[in-house]
């Protein structure tokens, strides 16, 4: 007879697995991939292509070389990072500059704190932040979306809503000038009337922005997915973007033509993208539901805080990241209620 | 159909895998020889008072528990003593056992062997508590406490509810779910004897909703049984546990560190109420138990009842030999079993099933890097954070590890089970508790 086996209990598993996971972020990432490509065209794949296979090279080189260790390139976490990478970057972004992202990313945020699982800071927010403050130029040129293959080259470019009306608010105009008389600006010499995005176009992601992150319909069928797969809890996206829409309500009611309205912050910039896909990301979020709804609170604060009133126009990558910081205070901090601790005995 | 019961913090759902559920309860030949080991209840070892070349009869106490939580140990069968040695025994040591060497059938007169239902209960409390002690009687949930010291209420105490687990929450096993379709009568009076050892009105059986046979067959049963009710429960492991099972038929929580009694209750397992019959209204002491044998590819299941002493490997046989892919032999359930590291050692009072797992079933999956997705947390039933018990007790922070209450920690190993970077949390949490229960006892010393 063969020898028999013998461990500790359980002697079953439930067959989850990382790699599943990561698997299932990577799908529910591909509805707003397809409608970066229907936007941007094929530059959209490239730069995506382009940082999934470097973020997975770095990481295969580090493990191998430094870390001396079996490679884990097949657990999909690096994946991951480099679709999100992809997704928080214009897709005109130079191959170079990607590939220096994703170095950051999966080097300095993710492998230099020991592997997946180990890194305090969100690694493609790192990457990202990383870019927008070495190359300001590049990481703000925005490409103008245009349907798919319609001939217009990539070469049209133009503001974020975001980006656009910080400046012209910026300048003293109200918010209710920039939506109805829009802005005049030259684009190669000729004069052209700049209109913020309509509704419907900032619903379905015809605007300009980074490359995942203008669709809100297709971030949220993704997030669903990930509901349903019970990769994520709706407590972080939940309470993160019903914070950004109380804050920036209440500003609304203070001061409409100071302050725009909650919709609008709703689906422009990253908010989507970093509430559903980068601060629900396990690794760096808290443990307990108590914690994860501070930490979603907290997230919301500081996006509208730098929104509103700081140096960028757009402040998600900076408010989850600065909240990843709080995240072993959090933990440490907030217990899930024990057995037997509140005895309430009916 | 109204919301069904369960227990309100974490809990997983593993497959059911309930093969044996349909076989009825047959009686296994006798072996040829019995291993009984003489410490076979939480507690103090019992006491052999047999030596070798003994005459013994089937029901003869062959070793005495002399201390308070300790029990009686009776012969299973009819025979000589061939020896008293260390023999291993299903936890892979030696340990002290009297080896009988079966002759023939022969039982002690005292016993009634009949299988008429006496259903008029004659003892008094006092009786009762005596006859459950002399008889041996423990646990056959699989803890083995010793039976008549749950029916003696602490001073300042008082029982409300006797609460029955019918709960039978381990994949596999079926052995109670049997006993309860099968037993109901003898079942249900051995509740009664419970009920009037602790002086208590009410009794609850909780069965979990995969057993609607067994529900609906005590329901109908309890009718004629006053203070006796049955309640339906939502299949969620671990239900079994205590706490668990008091939280979801009672909705009444016991606080950490203490016993049910601090809310109340008091928990039999339905098989206990069973043996409990057997010992106070036809004197039989506990020799035999209901045995689950199962496993995906044995190529029969079955529930046996089983002398105790009589070895694994012959339950095994019934169940047509070991397959040539097994991998693994677990004694109990697959969540909280223990492998055994050869099948020929005895089966025990507290031996409620044999699981044996192919080979690719047996390995565990390669750990990885734990990705801090808190579904440990989720899943706790005691709401503590396994992740955290067991990086203190990797680190052999045990301080630590008893400041994050692992004692509170049941080891119900759905932590493990549903680690998606198939961390070995339980072996670590198993580690750190018997850290911290070396630096209590070094605490209490001072």
């Amino acid at each position: 007879m063969n020898l028999l086996t013998v461990s500790g209990s359980p002697h079953v598993h439930g067959g989850n697995s990382t790699k599943k996971i990561m698997y299932a972020v990577v799908y529910a990432m591909i509805p707003a991939l397809l409608v970066s490509v229907y936007f941007f065209g094929l530059d959209a794949i490239k730069v995506t292509l382009i940082s999934v296979l470097a973020c997975l090279f770095f990481e295969w080189l580090i493990q191998k070389y430094l870390i001396k260790g079996p490679s884990t390139i097949t657990d999909g976490s690096a994946i991951v990072t480099g679709i999100l990478l992809a997704f928080n970057v214009p897709s005109s972004l130079p191959i170079w500059i990607i590939i220096v992202g994703a170095l950051v990313s999966i080097g300095i945020a993710k492998m230099s704190f020991g592997g997946v699982g180990k890194n305090p800071f969100n690694p493609a927010l790192v990457g990202r932040v990383f870019l927008l403050l070495s190359f300001p130029v590049q990481m703000t040129n925005w490409p103008k979306p245009s349907v798919l293959f319609s001939g217009i080259t990539d070469a049209v470019t133009g503001p974020t809503a975001l980006g656009h009306l910080k400046e012209e608010l910026g300048r003293g105009r109200t918010v209710s000038d920039i939506m109805e008389n829009g802005t005049k600006m030259f684009v190669d010499g000729q004069e052209v009337i700049y209109q913020l995005p309509d509704y419907m176009d900032q619903l379905l992601g015809n605007m300009g922005g980074s490359l995942g992150e203008v669709s809100a319909i297709a971030l949220i069928l993704g997030g669903l997915y990930m509901l349903f797969r019970k990769v994520i809890t709706w407590h972080i996206p939940v309470t993160y973007i019903g914070t950004v829409i109380a804050f920036t309500g209440i500003l609304y009611l203070i001061n409409p033509e100071q302050y725009i309205n909650p919709g609008f912050h709703l689906i422009t910039g990253g908010l989507m993208l970093g509430a559903i896909y980068m601060a629900t990301d396990m690794v760096s979020s808290p443990m307990s539901t108590k914690g994860q709804l501070i930490f979603g609170l907290g997230c919301g604060l500081l996006t509208v805080i730098i929104r509103v009133w700081g140096a960028y126009p757009e402040g998600v990558s900076f408010a989850i990241l600065i909240m990843n910081a709080f995240v072993p205070l959090i933990n440490s901090g907030l217990k899930p209620k024990r057995f037997g601790e509140v005895v309430n005995n009916g | 159909m109204s919301i069904l019961k369960t227990f309100k913090i974490g809990g997983v759902h593993p497959p059911e895998n309930k093969f044996s559920a349909g076989e009825a309860i047959k009686v296994l030949e006798l072996p040829k020889q019995v291993i009984i080991p003489i410490a076979q209840s939480l507690g103090a070892p019992s006491k052999a008072i047999v030596a070798k070349g003994d005459e013994v009869k089937v029901g003869q106490l062959i070793a005495k528990g002399e201390a308070f939580i300790s029990s009686n140990i009776h012969s299973s069968v009819s025979g000589k003593v061939l020896k008293l040695d260390d023999v291993m025994d299903q936890s892979g040591y030696r340990r002290p056992c009297i080896v009988i060497n079966v002759e023939s059938d022969e039982w002690e007169e005292s016993i009634d062997r009949s299988e008429d239902l006496k259903a008029e209960i004659t003892a008094s409390k006092e009786e009762i508590i005596k006859k459950v002690q002399e008889m041996g009687v423990v646990g056959l949930g699989g803890a083995t406490f010793p039976s008549h010291v749950k029916l003696m209420v602490p001073a300042g105490k008082k029982a409300e509810v006797l609460v029955l687990n019918g709960v039978e929450c381990e994949p596999y096993l079926t052995a109670d779910h049997r006993l309860m379709l099968e037993k109901a009568d003898e079942m249900l009076v051995g509740i009664q004897i419970l009920m009037k050892g602790l002086e208590v009105d009410r009794a609850v059986i909780g069965i979990e909703n995969n057993k609607a046979d067994a529900i609906a067959h005590l329901t109908q049963k309890v009718i004629n049984y006053p203070g006796i009710e049955v309640v339906a429960l939502k299949v969620q492991y671990p239900q079994g546990g205590e706490k668990q099972l008091i939280d979801a038929a009672l909705g009444r929580q016991v606080p950490s560190g203490k016993l049910p009694i601090e809310v109340g209750a008091v928990v039999n397992n339905v098989g206990t109420a069973f043996a409990v019959y057997e010992a106070v209204q036809k004197n039989k002491p506990l020799i035999d138990r209901v045995v689950t044998i199962t496993g995906k590819n044995l190529s029969a299941t079955g529930n046996y009842i089983v002398r105790i002493g009589t070895s694994v490997n012959e339950l095994i046989e019934k169940a047509g030999g070991l397959p040539e892919n097994t991998g693994k032999v677990v004694s109990g359930g697959p969540m909280m079993g223990k492998a055994l590291n050869k099948t020929d050692v005895p089966v025990v009072k507290g031996t409620s099933g044999v699981l044996v797992f192919e080979e690719d079933e047996a390995k565990r999956v390669e750990p990885s890097n734990c990705i801090r997705c808190a579904k440990c947390i989720t899943v706790c039933p005691m709401g503590l954070e396994p992740v955290l018990i067991a990086q203190y007790a990797e680190s052999e922070l045990y301080e630590n590890v008893e400041a994050e209450k692992a004692m509170d920690c049941i080891e119900c190993g759905s932590c493990q089970y549903t680690c998606p970077a198939a961390r070995p949390l339980l072996d670590y949490i198993r580690l750190g508790k018997f850290r911290v229960g070396q630096l209590i006892r070094n605490r209490s010393k001072k």
